[in-house]
């Protein structure tokens, strides 16, 4: 599967959930799949979803699912141990790990080669860390959701992107009824 | 004057309650002090940019953000800056030792602090700079005027602001 079959099949799970979406072709997906009020749609700043995520998690009580990439986590590599000393139980960082940056034309990652990154997070000091196959992806979600602890979740999952539009929403709206959203 | 504690009960006054840090020697009593207020949430970060993004997050999340940072790190935040914090309309006090100012022992510094107030006039973000222990009153207007204006604002705070470098 690649990346917006699993956002299809996860929509359901997602909808009513704060999502921090990363930056590029995954949330033009998410926002032609399901658009949502309750989505935060990254439209620049590679790398800062798992951290705005958990910035949001730590100073509200709803759970805060963000998506997230391998490349992403690859760039912020630092968040990790940010993410594993200051644990938030309303949060879930899932990485759809695809070895390749799929925004800028499918080149490879370190993550498709020799890095594995639920063993960084480990590593980091992560607990709850599952690394799961793409099929998979809604009942490991659904889980760590119901669970009410924090979890880090990589999806192994195939690279390429479907051609989606460009998201033309003003920052300023995509923030705002966000913002609304979260205190709703 | 305590400098390091009218920072935190300027920050605690004004509703600040989520400060994330990237050390500098300069900043260590503030750090410190923060650290034992329990009115603020300190969450240490690896890297500036990160710290914005915890930021964003926090003050979407309901709560008043700041960052306490050095300013040769200025340059990794150049993106965050202009696609996060400014592009979505975000308010971050920006609490910046700016190395490489006069008192300074270590000439590298220099090197970053000589862009400094060109990056931040380039980005146009309303810039304060404290040189003498008295300039901290400012702090609290400095504070209301960013959570007025929504904007990224940059305070930085020079070594003859916090007393030089002692022995150095």
């Amino acid at each position: 599967m690649i990346r917006s079959e699993i956002l299809k099949e996860i929509a359901p799970i997602l909808r009513d959930q704060l999502v921090v979406c990363n930056i590029g072709i995954p949330s033009q997906e998410l926002h032609a799949i399901d658009d949502q009020p309750t989505n935060f749609y990254m439209l620049g700043t590679m790398g800062l979803a798992s951290s705005i995520g958990l910035g949001l998690a730590l100073s509200q009580p709803k759970p805060v699912i963000v998506i997230d990439g391998d490349g992403s986590i690859l760039t912020n590599m630092g968040t990790l141990p940010t993410i594993a000393n200051n644990v938030a139980d309303n949060y879930i960082l899932m990485i759809i790990d695809n070895g390749s940056y799929g925004s800028t034309g499918d080149q490879p990652t370190y993550t498709g080669k020799r890095t594995s990154l639920a063993k960084v997070a480990e590593a980091c000091g992560c607990e709850n860390v599952v690394e799961c196959q793409d099929v998979d992806t809604g009942e490991v979600l659904q889980k760590a959701l119901d669970s009410g602890k924090m979890h880090i979740i990589v999806v192994k999952c195939d690279s390429g992107n479907a051609k989606m539009p460009v998201i033309t929403m003003d920052p300023v709206v995509i923030r705002h009824r966000f913002m609304e959203a979260v205190k709703a | 004057m305590d400098i390091d504690k009218k920072i935190c009960d300027d920050l605690i006054a004004n509703d600040v309650s989520f400060v994330t840090t990237v050390p500098c020697k300069q900043l260590a009593g503030v750090i410190e002090h923060i650290e034992t207020r329990e009115e603020i949430f300190h969450i240490p970060s690896n890297k500036e940019d990160e710290g914005m993004g915890l930021c964003a997050g926090a003050w979407m999340g309901g709560k008043r953000p700041a960052i306490i940072m050095q300013n040769t790190a200025l340059g990794v935040t150049i993106n965050t800056l202009a696609t996060l914090t400014q592009f979505y309309r975000m308010p971050l006090p920006m609490i910046i030792s700016y190395r490489g100012e006069l008192r300074e022992p270590v000439a590298c510094q220099v090197e970053m602090a000589v862009h400094t107030k060109a990056l931040l006039a380039q980005l146009h973000i309303p810039t304060y700079h404290f040189h003498w222990q008295k300039d901290v009153e400012e702090f609290d207007n400095i504070l209301k005027y960013t959570f007025m204006c929504n904007k990224p604002v940059a305070i930085l705070t020079d070594a003859n602001f916090w007393g030089g470098y002692g022995d150095q």
